[in-house]
Parts: C-alpha cells; structure tokens; sequence
C-alpha cells in the first residue's frame, strides 16, 4: 500500500524510572480502518495511545499524521492534528447536558462581547444543532438537551465519541470501549464504528477481548511487554493464534476439566428476597442449591440482582425474607466475618472496592481476611514476620507478578490484583467458594491460572457458585447453568442442556426459550 | 509519605530517604509563608528598609525568645503537650476516615471532668493524679462518642457534629465556670483549684511539667495501636476503603466509634493535663485553640502519631515565638495573625486538598505509571 498512512509511530520509546514501557514501537493507521490494538493489562497499550494524544512525551521516535511530522507536547497538539481520544473512564460532568459537556473547552459565542476572552453569550443553540447534525451523520441517536446523568452508559460513550468528533477528529482512539458495556450495548458500538470507518473515519481499538477484535477489526496488531510484536489480519488468525501472540505462549482457552462428582449440598438458599441499595426489591425469591464438588454458574445481564445475591450471600447486606443454609447451618443473618469463618470463599465483583486495600502492601492485602488470627496476630498484636512469610509463600504459590511482597496492591496490574484475591482466599479452609465475575478485565493469561483454580477447587470437593456476565466463562467452568432475569433464577439446567443460544434468550427474559412443547400447541390453535 | 514502614522492614537507609521526603512539603511550607509574612510586615512599615529590619529582628525574636532563652525552652515544651495529645485527637480518627474538628470541645470536656473530679474526690497522692487524668480521659471520650455514634448509626456526618458540640462543650463549661462551680472569691471567674495530689509534678524547679512526657509516652502508645496491633489494621483498613474492611469482616461503625471515642480522649487527657501541670485551676475560655492547632499538627505530620512529635513542636514554638515576633519588631496583634494563618494554610494546604478531593500525589501517580507495565500474568 502506497497511500499516506493517516497516523504513524515511528519507533517510539517510553521509559518510566526502572521499566521500559515502550520500546521502539513502530504503528501505522491506513484512512478508514479499524486497527484493534490487542495485548494484556501492563503491554504498553495505554502508555503508546497517551503519547499519540500528547499525555506523554515519547523519550524517542517521532509521530506523523497525514505525512506530517507532529510533535504532541499536549492533547491540545493532539486536537488540533485531528486525533480523539475516549478514554475507558468517561470525562463527563454528569449534571450537564450533553450540550454543554460537549462545548466545555471550545465555547462558541455571539454578541457584542464575543471577542473579548470570557465575556460572550455562550451560543448554546448552534452547537446543539452541530451535535444532532453529527449524531445524524453517525447514526449516534443521541439528543444534545439529555443530561448525561440520565443517560445510560453506551450512550454516554457514543457522547464521547461526538465530543471528538465535533473537535473535527478522524482518528479515533477508543480505549477498551466495549469493558463497560453490555453486550447488546458492545453490538451497537460495533455498528457505530463501521459507520464512522465507512464516512472516513479512522479508529484504532484497544482490547484485550480475542472475540471483539476477530469481528470488528481490519488489521490486528499485537503488543507484549513494551513491544510490537506484530501484526495479524482477522480473516486469517485464530483466538488461539492471538491469545498466543499476546501471551508468547500457549495459552489453553478451553479449561480442562472432568466429571463434576457432587457430594451433599452445601449451600442451600430458599425463596431469598433481598433489596438494592434503593430499597427496590432485587432478588426476589430465589432459591438454589449448590453441592460440594460442583460449580454452578448463574448467567445473566449485569443489574439483574446478581450483585444483591452475591452479597446477601456473604453477609455485606441484609435479607429481607427467607433463608440461606451454609454446609446445614442457617447464615442468613451472619456477618461478613462469621460468614468467611464458616468457610466461605469470596472473589467480590469489584477488586478495587472491595477486594483490596489498594494503598497497603501486598502483604497486608493477602492477610485481609486471617490478620487477627493466629499465627499472624498473637492476642492484639500483629505478628508482622509471620504475614510477610505466608505472603512470600502465597506469591509464590499463585505466582504473583510484583516486585516485592511491599509493594502496594495498587501498583499491580489487574491480573495480579485479581491473584492477590485468589491467592487470600483459597489460603484458608475452603467449603464454598463464591465468585463474582473472577476475570473482569483480567489479562488472558491470568484468566487461565484463574479457571484452573477455580476447577481445582471444585475437584478438591469445594461447592462453587459462579456468578459471571460472561457467557463463555459461565458455559466453560459450570457443571450446571442457572439462568438470573430481574431477581429470579428463571431456569437452572445442566450444562449438556445449555446451549449458547438457549442461555442467551433466557437472559434476554425470553421465557420460550425452554417451553417448546407449551409454545406448539398454541401455534395450532 | 503516609504510610510509615515499620523498622523491621526496610533498611536505615530506606527509613532515611521516606523521612527527608515526607519533610520536603512542611519545610517548604514553612519557608514560603516566612517570605509572605515578612512581605506583609514590610508593606506595612513606614519605609521598605524600617519593614526588613522588622522583619529580621521579629524572626530573630521567634527563635530566640522559643528557643534560645531557657524559659523559652520551657514554654515551647509545654505548649507542645497539649499540642501532640490533641494532634493524636485529631489523627487517630483521621486514620478511620473521620475528619474530627471536635479536638476543642473534647479539650475543655475532659478539663471540665476532670477539674471537678480533682477538686471534690479525696484520694492519696499518686491515685488521685492517675483518677483525675482518666477523669479527663472520660470526658473527651464521651464528647468524642456523641458524634462519633451519631456517624456510625445514623450516618450523620462528623464535621457538622464536632463543629456543633465545639460550641455547646466551650459554652457549657464557661458556664459552670462562671456559675455552679465559681470559685466564691469575686475578683475572679474560674473554679476552685483542684487538690495539690491531683496536680502532675513539675520538674527542675520550672513550668516543665510531668504531662510532657505523659504526651510524648502517649504518642509512642497511639503509634503502637495503629502499626502494630490487630486493631490498629482494623481503624486503618477502614479509613482506606470502607467496603473493603467490611468485605474482610471488619464492622466500619465500630471503627468510627472507636476512633472518635479514643481520640476525644486524648483530646481530653490533653485539657486535663493543662489543669494539672499549669493552671490548677478552670478558667473561661479555657481551650485557647489547642484543638483546632491540633488540625495542622496532625495534617503537618500526615496523621502518623510519630511525625506529631516535630509537629507540635513547630507549632509550639510558633505560639510561644509569636509573642515575640510582636514585641520585637513592634508589630499589631493581627499581623502576626495573618503569619500564623499563612504557615497553617501552606502546611495545611496540600494535605487538606489530597486528603478531602482524595487525590494521589504526582509521585505516587508516577510510581503507578511506571509499575503497570511488566507485570502481567
């Protein structure tokens, strides 16, 4: 291809004090395509967009947009050369309108004032006409009088999206856009991107999700530690392939598992109704059973009171009604402590709320849940040798990637927090394990290390109840599928019944999907 | 720089390089508000070279009359007693989470309970000194709960509440000072002098007294509590994410009361002390703002009970230093208000804003940036 690549990196470098965080990376960006950049948490992805939108300035190498050399000392650099960027945290003022988070930085103004800095009537009416214009060009479907608190998340990213479009952006940096999404939200992303590609648009896409970028990709380039280590086109690459590549190694994607052998039931719930933080019914009237050696997968769209279940289940919040049974002990009413001391296993949805204190040590974080118990405290005072040795020894074991034991949680990558996680909880008699979406936005490698353990733990004769959005992690690991819609378990089945397309449209609150023989006489009437 | 390493940890060298960090900001501080002061005193001055000759002569009186003057020495220590103790009142529930403004209120809470207990309970020597510090213990404690409880029950929120219960603490006692318990000579309003057993022993024939090292043995104790025991993991885990701590089965609410609870308490050891080492007796207007003092000192050491130490005593020889400043360069009352105000603001300053938009610093943003690469499984 001889054409001018719309954006090119030409060897840059990056170094942080200790670390090379890019090292020599060359990029091109052809007028219209969809460049997936693809690699784990802590690659250099992120490093290598921020100096293309002028966050920070390259140690080496140089950028050229249009065949120009660019030198981005600031985003405004960045701007001006046509480069947008969404990041993966939204920058909106949420008691704004979508108008007035649009303009915030380029105020257009009228009136007698209007050249002199600061003092003109803000022209709130054409920029909101400009904003329905692109929203129409786009497809975007997005009303410029909205406040963003009112909008959903996908929308408030397609508000990202106009606010670099309206800035005349045509290359587009979408930083692991489709993470906070659902995956009906992620399909229609998917759609907008094709039409923004199809008017000129140029996107690169950042993700570490195999099965996004085989579909919406044109050209794939793989990043690992620092380096490019190549490029690969859709037609011809493979998750496998991929997921290698990002990995440098194999990488097992099925887990291997064999029969489920499921012994006495462990925890056993009845018609548990519990409420949000609003005081909305959110779980209402559930009831299960899980048996030890067994893992039992609940799918469902997030906000469907999986949360509420979770942490009903645990203690962190109360029930309204009905009973929770832990190895035949009622715990309904147990607290958090008292819950984990029966030998429950907890990996919370949200690591970083809930799993780790990100500013104490890595130590510190693995002891989380034992720290007043002996041998790490004699009476009330920490014996804090004996923290740092089982911390040596459980970094170890779950082969934690951190510079020390002292280093702080927050400092890690988001596999190694999830580690850290696993790691404190699977260090203690396990009789339940209890995990709430274990690889959210985990690299792929520890994805795999993830779900070995989590199968280990079920062969181990640990009862597992397996609460994901994902559908293939929920479809890989369980030995049954329960299948979660507006609080209630609307069908639990067996994994040899659960098809891909069955557990979607019950998720999807299609009660049809399993009531094939009711639906038929119907049609003959 | 906020979180100490405990000895066995690191090497000297490691211990060294965190202190001479965790100084850069309060020198600085300190340096710049200097210059603002002495700008301010100059403006104020007939000619410019009157204004720096005032100026050199009024920071030469600070240092000379806290510091190189043996009464000074003194007085700079005892101002610092009640110094690190409402320090710790204010650091202890920081380290939960808390923001407790309430130090004054506790102060004269504890003296008012205290005093009372010193003037009305017989008892030897010795056993009466110990039952009036906990006297005094008890009353900043129990002014600690209220708000403390009110937080952890009904989610009030804490800087109200200390704020409040400051005003109706400080008027309460004034008026039990001025009322009930006058001492029945007219000429003065205070209240009878507490029995001579109760008083703490003062030393070398100066105003030093024993309470001085009851503080600093106090601050070695709270550090202990926080770095060293189970519970101390407990307040601090809470203090730095809440929903963590209850997800590892710790109850944030009993935290919050007990930090207020413990803090308030040295609050009130604090106004105690100043009874039983210095006045002897309760005056109005007793607290003299040890407790909002308290607020910088415990920001100025970044809530570690340790750095309280230096940091009270900087803001000792600030109070006793001021008088100084004002005889020697023949300055008003209100400017060395406004450099006392400038040193509070530019100490106060960076921690105030990290800690209440819960900022990280730029280094620790850096660190992070430079960490995240590398490590993936």
């Amino acid at each position: 291809m001889t054409k001018t690549p719309v954006l090119e990196a030409r060897g840059l470098t990056k170094r942080f004090p200790g670390v090379l965080a890019n090292d020599a990376v060359d990029l091109t960006l052809h007028k219209g395509e969809v460049l997936a950049m693809l690699g784990e948490n802590g690659a250099g992805k992120t490093t290598l967009m921020n100096m293309l939108y002028g966050l920070y300035r390259p140690d080496e190498g140089e950028i050229w947009v249009n065949g120009r050399r660019v030198e981005m000392a600031s985003p405004n650099e960045a701007i001006h050369a046509g480069i947008g960027m969404v990041h993966q945290h939204f920058m909106l003022i949420p008691v704004m309108t979508v108008t007035e988070n649009i303009m915030l930085g380029v105020e257009e103004t009228r009136g007698l004032l209007s050249r002199i800095p600061m003092l003109g009537r803000i022209n709130r009416r054409e920029v909101a006409g400009r904003i329905h214009s692109l929203s129409q060009q786009y497809n975007l479907a997005v009303n410029p009088d909205d406040f963003i608190r009112n909008l959903p998340v996908g929308i408030q990213q397609r508000v990202e999206i106009i606010k670099a479009l309206y800035r005349h952006a045509d290359i587009l940096i979408l930083d692991e856009p489709t993470a906070v999404l659902t995956p009906q939200e992620a399909e229609e992303l998917f759609v907008i991107m094709r039409n923004l590609t199809q008017q000129g648009v140029s996107i690169i896409f950042i993700t570490h999700k195999l099965k996004e970028v085989l579909r919406v990709a044109d050209r794939i380039a793989v990043m690992r530690q620092g380096r490019m280590v190549g490029t690969a086109q859709p037609a011809t690459a493979t998750e496998a392939s991929l997921a290698e590549m990002m990995v440098g190694r194999k990488v097992i994607l099925q887990v291997k598992k064999g029969e489920a052998h499921p012994g006495q039931p462990v925890l056993q719930v009845q018609d548990l109704y519990v409420d949000d933080d609003r005081r909305q019914p959110a779980v209402q009237g559930i009831s299960l059973e899980v048996r030890a050696g067994e893992i039992l997968g609940v799918a469902g769209v997030q906000g469907n009171g999986q949360r509420e279940l979770v942490e009903a289940l645990t203690g962190l919040r109360p029930a309204r009604s009905g009973q929770v049974h832990i190895g035949g002990v009622e715990t309904t009413h147990y607290l958090p402590r008292q819950v984990t001391e029966s030998g429950v296993a907890h990996i919370p949805e949200d690591r970083e709320k809930h799993g780790l204190v990100m500013a104490y040590t890595v130590a510190d974080n693995l002891c989380l849940n034992r720290y007043y118990l002996p041998p790490f405290a004699q009476g009330p005072v920490l014996n804090q040798t004996q923290i740092d040795d089982e911390a040596r020894t459980l970094v170890q074991k779950f082969d934690v990637r951190t510079p020390s034991i002292y280093t702080h949680a927050g400092n890690l990558s988001g596999g190694n927090k999830q580690k850290v996680i696993v790691a404190r909880e699977f260090s203690h008699p396990v009789r339940l394990l209890i995990a709430n979406q274990p690889t959210r936005g985990v690299d792929v490698g520890s994805i795999e290390f993830i779900h070995n353990q989590i199968v280990s733990q079920r062969d181990q004769g640990s009862a597992v109840l397996l609460v994901s959005a994902e559908l293939d992690e929920i479809l890989s690991l369980s030995d049954r599928v329960a299948v979660m819609f507006h609080g209630q378990i609307v069908k639990v089945m067996p994994i040899a019944e659960a098809s891909r397309e069955k557990v979607g449209l019950l998720m999807a609150g299609s009660a049809t999907a399993d009531t094939d023989e009711q639906v038929q006489p119907q049609v003959i009437k | 720089m906020s979180e100490p390493t405990p000895p066995t940890r690191t090497t000297a060298r490691r211990i060294l390089s965190r202190v001479g960090k965790g100084l850069q900001i309060p020198i600085l501080a300190i340096f710049t508000s200097l210059i603002l002061a002495g700008i301010a005193i100059v403006l104020t001055a007939q000619t410019p070279a009157i204004g720096w000759q005032k100026v050199l002569d009024g920071y030469w009186g600070i240092v000379d009359g806290a510091l190189l003057r043996g009464s000074g020495r003194t007085n700079t220590l005892v101002a610092m007693t009640p110094l690190i103790l409402t320090g710790l009142a204010v650091a202890l529930p920081f380290r939960a989470g808390l923001f407790n403004i309430g130090a004054e209120g506790q102060f004269v809470m504890g003296a008012l309970v205290g005093t009372l207990t010193g003037i009305y309970l017989n008892l030897p020597p010795v056993i009466l000194t110990v039952v009036v510090l906990l006297a005094g213990f008890v009353g900043g404690a129990f002014w600690g709960f209220i708000p403390g409880f009110l937080r952890a029950r009904l989610k009030a929120h804490e800087v109200i509440n200390t704020i409040m219960l400051n005003f109706i603490a400080i008027a309460f006692t004034n008026f039990m000072v001025r009322g009930p318990f006058k001492d029945p000579n007219p000429s003065t309003v205070q209240t009878l002098p507490i029995l001579p057993a109760a008083e703490l022993p003062r030393l070398f024939g100066s105003r030093l007294h024993v309470g001085f090292f009851i503080a600093i043995l106090l601050a070695a104790a709270a550090y202990y509590f926080l770095f060293k025991t189970t519970w101390g993991f407990s307040l601090r885990t809470t203090g730095l994410n809440p929903t963590a701590a209850q997800y590892a089965g710790i109850l944030p609410w009993k935290q919050y009361i007990i930090s207020m609870v413990l803090g308030g308490g040295l609050a009130g050891v604090a106004g105690i002390i100043e009874v039983q080492g210095i006045t002897h007796v309760l005056t109005e207007g007793f607290a003299s703002g040890y407790g909002f003092d308290a607020i910088a000192v415990s920001l100025l050491a970044v809530n570690n009970p340790l750095a309280i130490i230096p940091a009270a005593f900087v803001f000792g020889v600030l109070r006793i230093g001021g008088d100084f400043l004002q005889i020697r360069a023949g300055l008003s009352v209100h400017i060395v208000s406004i450099f006392n105000a400038l040193i509070l603001l530019f100490v106060a300053a960076p921690a105030i804003v990290r800690s209440v938009f819960r900022l990280k610093s730029k280094e620790e943003e850096q660190t992070q940036a430079s960490l995240s690469r590398g490590w993936g499984g």
